[in-house]
């Protein structure tokens, strides 16, 4: 059992370890941060993977340019989000806000499996195995989440499971989007289960692991690290 | 009514004032607000969990939280909620791992007394034992000794000590393991 300290001693304590620091920006200047350092990364990326090569004709289709311009929204709110939920007392539709952006997705996501009825019968709706997905966007995610969870990590750990859970649903997005300028795999249905599975699948298993990433330091541990300073 | 209203906001300025000279360094207006919070955070604390046993130990831990998330606070926005945010959610987790300790605890009408036990030893016996530990630790090299005193005495896992210090979990077990081996021969060679 750790000693108590006496009230004023820890006041006394605390004050003279008072060092001045700089207030964290805005959550939203922060998270364009983060998004542009991430974009760069996943440019180089696609570079190194290739840009599908019907990518120029693909864009036209608003199916597609929806469903990917909703990718990196849900990536750009949701960091946002993640940044916001980390800074006490600020607005709770700030970490909401991403799941808009997410239901656009899916819903674009939703008119591509329906499109796909229309021209191919319900043999349209056969997934193929793209297992692949779900490593890829790990492996492509991993810079961007942890570049996301040292930010986070800044923040206070007032909402750890949502923090890191949108912190994961912001790089995988990215990661996901990433996949969709590299790799033709058109099957509305293939995109949905292993693309769009792989980041909620992703996003849900990183939310578990809130509480581990994201803790309050306690008392006992913050002396003792102003004691080893001092020494 | 509006008197009242006028004291909190009042209040409210105050504290901003004071947090935005805290975040910029300054020492005195950080103390001053430290034990302005303290107790209105332990009015909360009473209000919250009226039967918590150690009021004065979660509204520490409060104050820890605000020293080492301060840099959270938005000079733009009001000082209360944010402080109240972090309050709330502080004793939240001090209920829980209260509920999570009392699920791993026992309750026994007497305690098993040994002979080892401080209960079966005079106080002059207790006293001795304290004084050879202490002279034990004393021959430690510091970096055992520092390992001794956090992790043994001051009650902190592993993890924290790691982070206190800046050792890895692995050289605090071996500095562990080496004192209490040192300690124990020494104990022994002065009986």
């Amino acid at each position: 059992m750790a000693r108590r300290m006496l009230n004023q001693d820890l006041i006394e304590t605390l004050t003279e370890n008072c060092a001045p620091i700089r207030p964290l920006a805005h959550p939203a200047w922060r998270a364009l941060i983060w998004f542009a350092v991430s974009l760069c990364y996943v440019g180089v990326v696609v570079a190194i993977m290739g840009v599908r090569p019907d990518f120029l004709a693909k864009i036209t289709d608003p199916q597609f340019a929806t469903e990917l311009a909703a990718a990196f929204l849900t990536s750009v709110v949701a960091a946002a989000g993640a940044l916001s939920a980390g800074c006490p007392a600020r607005p709770i539709w700030e970490r909401l806000a991403a799941g808009l952006f997410f239901l656009l997705w899916a819903g674009a996501l939703a008119v591509g499996c329906w499109r796909d009825v229309g021209a191919f019968g319900l043999s349209g709706l056969l997934a193929h195995s793209d297992i692949y997905c779900l490593p890829a966007i790990l492996a492509i995610s991993i810079p961007a989440a942890l570049l996301i969870l040292s930010m986070v990590k800044r923040g206070a750990p007032i909402a750890p499971f949502v923090t890191i859970g949108l912190a994961a649903l912001a790089s995988t997005a990215l990661a996901a989007a990433a996949l969709r300028l590299s790799f033709r795999q058109d099957a509305a249905v293939s995109v949905c289960i292993w693309q769009f599975g792989s980041v909620v699948l992703l996003t849900g298993i990183a939310s578990l692991f809130g509480r581990a990433l994201l803790h309050w330091t306690k008392r006992d541990q913050l002396i003792a690290s102003f004691q080893a300073h001092r020494r | 009514m509006s008197e009242l209203s006028d004291t909190s906001k009042d209040r409210e300025s105050r504290w901003r004032a004071l947090m935005t000279l805290a975040q910029d360094g300054d020492q005195a207006a950080y103390g001053e607000l430290l034990s302005d919070l303290f107790p209105v955070l332990r009015r909360f604390v009473m209000r919250r969990w009226p039967n918590a046993h150690d009021t004065e130990d979660v509204v520490q831990e409060i104050l820890v939280s605000i020293h080492t998330v301060r840099q959270t606070y938005d000079r733009r926005r009001p000082f209360t909620p944010w402080l109240m945010t972090i309050a709330a959610r502080r004793v939240a987790d001090a209920a829980r791992s209260r509920y999570a300790r009392g699920a791993n605890e026992t309750t026994v009408d007497v305690l098993p007394e040994t002979f080892d036990g401080d209960g079966a030893k005079s106080e002059q016996e207790a006293r001795d034992d304290r004084e050879a530990l202490r002279s034990a630790m004393a021959i430690l090299p510091s970096g055992q000794r520092q390992a001794i005193e956090l992790i043994k005495i001051q009650g902190l896992s592993l993890d924290e000590a790691s982070q206190a210090t800046g050792k890895s979990v692995g050289s605090l077990k071996v500095g562990i393991h080496r004192a209490i081996k040192a300690m124990r021969q020494a104990l022994e060679r002065n009986g």
